[in-house]
């Protein structure tokens, strides 16, 4: 891979909190256009793994290169302002940018719409909003700043699995179409196989990559009797997935 | 436009909700009137004399001027309470080392009797407008920078990392998430402070000699004129009601349109 055409660049990124590691070693790239799904047993670092690639944390040790343009963000909770509409939460990103009013209105309803927002509901408030079109909206703003890179930590986790299947399709979707680099942290095994061009799993202790796969064919070309037996393949043949399912509550931030 | 039709009818919603407040004040009367047939006309004359005695006064326009004068001193201590006990407030609620050296202070200015900053306000700025302004400063401020502080340090770091992900600087998070969030913790402590420094306000014109309301009351005690010194006391307490109804109450509603968004039905009407 071209350094000069990687996107995201992870060096030797070691982190701890209050003296105790939690991550230590990683070295991990993300190619243009490509998405990443970031996969690892609770509480193995992957949450502030994709912290610190998105800059929100600052490593203890290592380097973070970042090679893309702009980048955006969706959370595991859709981290709404509940005192704004849902077009002004969609439109956050872009006034912190600095763009005027009308204009970043506009953006947020095109926004909307490549989500399936209902334009109708653009000035509710959060909290008259359902679980799932929250999360819509955390993903229209995500999309609204046209980012050439996407962070997902554990974007679906609380929604339930038709709701999931969903949202799924609408990140394959969109990355398809704006042609964004991703890097997705999931601990749902069936979603990374969906969505990813490539699984990357972190070691238990957060102590290195443990390994990575390529997944066969294009994400959204796969139909679900292949995702499923790539799914079933990692879990019962292949090594590299024997701890992913492993829990440890005591880490769990 | 239908912004415009929307502000109209959360205006006619608010202007409706007068009703409710008029039956509380109806009730509180329906009270006084009670105590003043136990007690006779020289201890409590009924409310409708002193309703009567208040609005042959404010036929005067004297009476306007004093009224406007205890207004305006209040205010004036309002806004230096509000503007010192927040800026104050938001530098403690951001520096940890700030909050432990401003607890004690705000304890110490609490537990000092307001009548106690008065004389000694008076011993320092003789009868002027600067004794009024420094016990309703002192008296009003610590609510206000609490509120702050609380305001600031409750604020949902969930949001700050979602602003600093999409690459907003400090000041940036300040103005569009923590000053927000801080609004809602500010409009109740802005409503006791406008509360307190109306009745601080009142006390220490009555004490300092310096005329307005305070200074009509004295009169009437010397007088032993009751239905003359309830009808200041409604002035005043009218006089609070215009500036939290017109001035605070509509502010604070622009700012929490969301939340009544969440209400349910039978609480919103």
């Amino acid at each position: 891979m071209n350094a000069a055409t990687t996107p995201l660049e992870l060096a030797r990124v070691g982190h701890a909190y209050f003296g105790r590691t939690v991550l230590d070693r990683i070295d991990l790239a993300v190619g243009s256009s490509e998405v990443v799904a970031l996969v690892g047993p609770s509480g193995c670092g992957k949450s502030t793994l994709v912290h610190v690639a998105a800059g929100i944390v600052e490593p203890l040790r290592g380097s973070v290169r970042r090679g893309y343009g702009r980048h955006a963000m969706v959370f595991q909770e859709p981290r709404l302002l509940p005192w704004a509409t849902a077009r002004d939460n969609i439109a956050y990103p872009l006034r912190i940018a600095g763009m005027r009013r009308g204009e970043r209105q506009a953006c947020a309803e095109a926004a909307a719409a490549r989500v399936s927002f209902d334009a109708a509901d653009l000035g509710k408030y959060p909290v008259e909003l359902s679980g799932g079109m929250r999360q819509r909206v955390a993903i229209a703003r995500a999309l609204a700043v046209e980012p050439d890179f996407l962070f997902f930590d554990e974007p679906f986790t609380a929604l339930d699995v038709a709701l999931k299947r969903r949202m799924q399709d609408l990140v394959i979707e969109a990355a398809r179409a704006a042609r964004f680099a991703a890097l997705f942290v999931t601990h749902d095994l069936i979603e990374a196989a969906r969505i990813a061009h490539r699984i990357v799993v972190l070691d238990a202790n957060g102590n290195g990559i443990a390994g990575q796969r390529p997944l066969p064919g294009e994400p959204g070309l796969r139909d679900d009797r292949a995702v499923f037996e790539t799914v079933q393949r990692f879990l019962r043949e292949d090594p590299l997935f024997r701890h992913i399912h492993d829990v440890d509550e005591r880490k769990l931030a | 436009m239908r912004g415009a039709l929307d502000r109209l009818g959360r205006t006619g919603r608010f202007l409706w909700s007068a009703w409710s407040g008029l039956a509380a004040l109806a009730l509180l009367a329906a009270l006084w009137q009670v105590g003043h047939e136990a007690y006779g006309d020289f201890i409590l004359p009924t409310p409708l004399a002193t309703l009567q005695a208040a609005l042959d006064a404010l036929s005067r326009p004297v009476t306007w001027d004093i009224a406007l004068l205890t207004t305006g001193r209040a205010l004036k201590g309002f806004v230096a309470a509000g503007l010192a006990g927040g800026a104050v407030g938001l530098a403690a609620g951001y520096s940890p080392a700030t909050l432990r050296l401003a607890r004690p202070l705000v304890t110490v200015l609490l537990g000092v009797p307001p009548i106690a900053w008065i004389v000694l306000a008076m011993i320092w700025f003789g009868s002027t407008d600067g004794t009024v302004a420094v016990t309703i400063l002192v008296a009003a401020s610590p609510v206000v920078f609490v509120g702050v502080a609380e305001g600031v340090m409750s604020r949902d770091r969930g949001l700050d990392a979602m602003a600093r992900a999409f690459g907003a600087g400090g000041w940036k998070r300040l103005t569009t998430l923590s000053l927000r969030h801080v609004a809602a913790h500010l409009f109740p402590a802005l409503v006791l402070a406008l509360g307190s420094a109306f009745k601080v306000a009142v006390m220490a014109e009555l004490l300092a000699n310096v005329g307005g309301i305070g200074g009509e009351l004295a009169k009437s005690r010397a007088n032993l004129d009751v239905a003359g010194a309830l009808a200041w006391v409604l002035i005043a307490v009218a006089a609070l009601i215009a500036v939290e109804y017109g001035v605070v109450h509509p502010v604070r509603a622009e700012f929490e349109r969301w939340r009544t968004a969440a209400q349910p039905w039978g609480v919103k009407r």
